[in-house]
């Protein structure tokens, strides 16, 4: 126990000096500390995060206002204790300017208080629980948040006669907020949810949960399950025959990620979803990223998250441009605030005040374009806040 | 609700036929091998890799599963598992779960971290509906196998020359060895059959459970909870034990969703209060 305080309390002093007296080589390099699950259960995530990263960094070059830029990628395996840990061994010892990356909520949460303490910034590239950002005035986020897409997908529902809709989420943060936010839309439009099922996040199974909607008859589902389950997930609904008793399968885009929806086959077909990224994404900034993503990972197409650590890199890149060069843990995060620019995914900001991403939430249905599997793009809300933080 | 009940069954048998092969080497054999999952992670990937990249049959999948991971088992007990028989229990479980994390970062360094896919024969998705009971054509397929596969093994034990054989070198391998019984062929070849059973069950059960490089470590709890509730003396006591663990999550997650995940460990407490050895153990055996 001593021996731990002594260390923080060592670590936070090398933190401050850090800030103090400059080794000369640090004005030259800009170092960004870029922690996700390489291995574990999540190892996709990061995956596609890291991928997202590099494709950046190789189409706009490794130089930024006269600074080099390095990337120091560290594997937390998807523990909370070994994010924290990293983190603070990257600001203490490699010296790093900002961190990047967290795949998941807990994952990112659990280095709030060593961001504030140091100043350093974090870019939030995957983790989409609400309520992140507002853990640490240095977090700002290039992902999403559940409630985000969440909306628009109960919006979605009432204008298409869906009155009647079962919920079934995973039983953790993002679940929770995509149930919540989900329900209060839902509900507010006059619509009834008559079920709101949680599967347990370590589930081998889906059919009593499957079954449970089946027997309450609703009009829809509506779905929120990290990615990776969702195509368990869709196979077993229509083994089970909830498409032709006339049950919708609507829900957020993680169920039809974009890495595994082409091995899905046909069951994922018709399912309609809301996301903010979508590799099908007709625009030529979009095209350029999906031919360069793939270019530099063979067998891979990119999904939102490796959207989010591509849009994270611009983030850093712009603010450190802005700044013109000053590392600054406070001045690189107030340059953040309030940029704006044209993404793959479309028009985005973040928002100065929350310091959460602006974006337009695109509605889509899963067709088969060409011999592949995509999220067809139909319907746009534009310009969607985190309904959480806009105090709806 | 009879839907439930079925779901339940062939969800209890898609664990048996994963965990039967632990009760063959765990309980016949005495070696406690917690690498189990990882060759029916072996059975699934090769299930994965022959239909989507050689375009092999699913139902040619099975008996390669079960033939390829067996023989991969022959090789893995004839190098390492054979210098554990005669150490403590200890050294077999550091021992299989060492080969466990090497399984996970091979799986991943290989095949990536993802979620892998099959697509079933048609003839296999889809369910009928009998009188108002879901029947799910692919559960009805497991349910089958997993009788057929029960049957055999139960005779193989208790009617052949081999199984004798077995049970002898289990109880007493000297004797046995007196008696002219290869005892370490007849080792080598029961390994062989067990890991073969994981490599089925990886095989089958790739598409109801899924199939990611985490498999071993996500379904170990399963296997072990299967085995001690079952005992080990037998293979229809963990095929009864598998029965009622699957039809009691099953139920549990569909009546109370609340509580659901955790009754299968509710019903492991309540069993092994009642029979510390297992269902169907002898009393005061191993």
């Amino acid at each position: 126990m001593i021996a731990r305080r002594s260390l923080i309390a060592l670590s936070a002093g090398l933190v401050m000096s850090a800030g103090l007296g400059l080794p000369s080589w640090a004005e030259e390099t800009f170092k960004v500390g870029l922690i996700l699950p390489m291995t574990g259960p999540f190892a996709s995530t990061g995956r596609q995060v890291e991928a997202g990263v590099k494709a950046y960094i190789a189409a706009h070059g490794d130089t930024v206002a006269g600074k080099k830029i390095e990337l120091v990628v560290r594997d937390d395996a998807g523990t909370a204790d070994q994010t924290r840990r990293i983190a603070q061994e990257l600001i203490v010892n490699e010296k790093v300017n900002t961190l990047a990356g967290f795949g998941l909520t807990p994952l990112a949460l659990s280095v709030a208080p060593v961001i504030t303490q140091a100043k350093v910034p974090a870019v939030v590239m995957a983790a989409a629980t609400s309520s992140i950002t507002q853990a640490s005035e240095y977090f700002i986020r290039t992902s999403g948040t559940l409630p985000q897409y969440s909306v628009p997908v109960a919006t979605w529902a009432h204008e298409n006669n869906i009155t009647k809709v079962v919920t079934l989420v995973t039983d953790y943060g993002p679940g929770i907020d995509a149930e919540t936010w989900f329900t209060k839309e839902f509900k507010a439009k006059g619509g009834e949810v008559v079920e709101a099922v949680r599967v347990p996040l370590q589930n081998p199974d889906f059919a009593p949960f499957l079954q449970r909607v089946r027997d309450a008859k609703p009009d829809a589902v509506f779905v929120f399950l990290p990615s990776g389950v969702g195509s368990l997930f869709m196979k077993q609904f229509v083994d089970r025959g909830l498409a032709e008793a006339g049950i919708k399968l609507i829900g957020t885009g993680d169920i039809t990620d974009d890495d595994i929806l082409n091995g899905m086959g046909k069951p994922a077909l018709g399912t309609i979803t809301a996301h903010f990224y979508a590799a099908a994404h007709d625009s030529p900034e979009n095209a350029a990223f999906v031919k360069a993503f793939k270019d530099a990972n063979k067998d891979m197409r990119p999904n939102f998250m490796a959207m989010g650590g591509y849009d994270g890199m611009h983030a850093i890149y712009a603010a450190l441009e802005a700044t013109k060069g000053d590392a600054d843990g406070a001045a690189l995060i107030k340059a953040m605030k309030g940029l704006a620019w044209t993404s793959p995914r479309g028009p985005i900001s973040i928002d100065p005040e929350t310091r959460d991403i602006i974006q337009n939430i695109y509605m889509r249905e899963v067709k088969d374009v060409n011999g592949e599997l995509q999220n067809v793009e139909f319907k746009t809300f534009k310009d969607v806040k985190d309904p959480v933080k806009s105090g709806q | 609700m009879l839907t439930i009940l079925f779901d339940g069954i062939a969800y209890g048998m898609l664990l048996f036929i994963l965990a039967c092969g632990l009760t063959i080497t765990l309980g016949l054999m005495n070696v406690i091998n917690l690498a189990h999952g990882a060759f029916a992670m072996a059975g699934g990937y090769i299930t994965v890799v022959l239909m989507n990249s050689y375009g092999v049959s699913f139902y040619w999948c099975l008996p390669i599963a079960f033939l390829a991971v067996g023989l991969a088992g022959l090789v893995l007990e004839r190098l390492l598992y054979r210098h554990l028989y005669s150490k403590p229990h200890l050294d077999q479980v550091l021992f299989s779960v060492g080969l466990v994390f090497m399984s996970v970062a091979g799986a991943y360094y290989f095949m990536g971290g993802q979620q892998q896919m099959i697509q079933l024969p048609q003839e296999l998705s889809g369910r009928w509906d009998l009188y108002g009971v879901g029947i799910g054509r692919y559960r009805l397929f497991i349910v089958l196998v997993c009788v057929l596969l029960t049957i055999v093994l139960q005779l193989l034990l208790t009617k052949t020359r081999f199984g004798s054989q077995l049970r002898a070198a289990v109880d007493d391998g000297r004797v046995a060895r007196g008696l002219g019984i290869n005892v370490s062929a007849v080792f080598a070849l029961t390994f062989a059959v067990g890991s073969g059973l994981a490599g089925l069950g990886g095989a089958m059960g790739t598409e109801i459970l899924g199939l990611d490089p985490n498999f071993p470590l996500k379904f170990m709890i399963y296997f072990l909870i299967v085995v001690t509730v079952g005992g080990t003396s037998s293979i229809t006591g963990p095929f009864l034990a598998a029965l009622l663990l699957g039809i009691a999550d099953v139920a549990g997650k569909y009546y109370v969703p609340q509580i659901g995940a955790f009754v299968i460990y509710g019903v492991m407490v309540v069993v092994l209060l009642l029979r510390p050895h297992g269902l169907f153990s002898r009393e005061g055996g191993r």
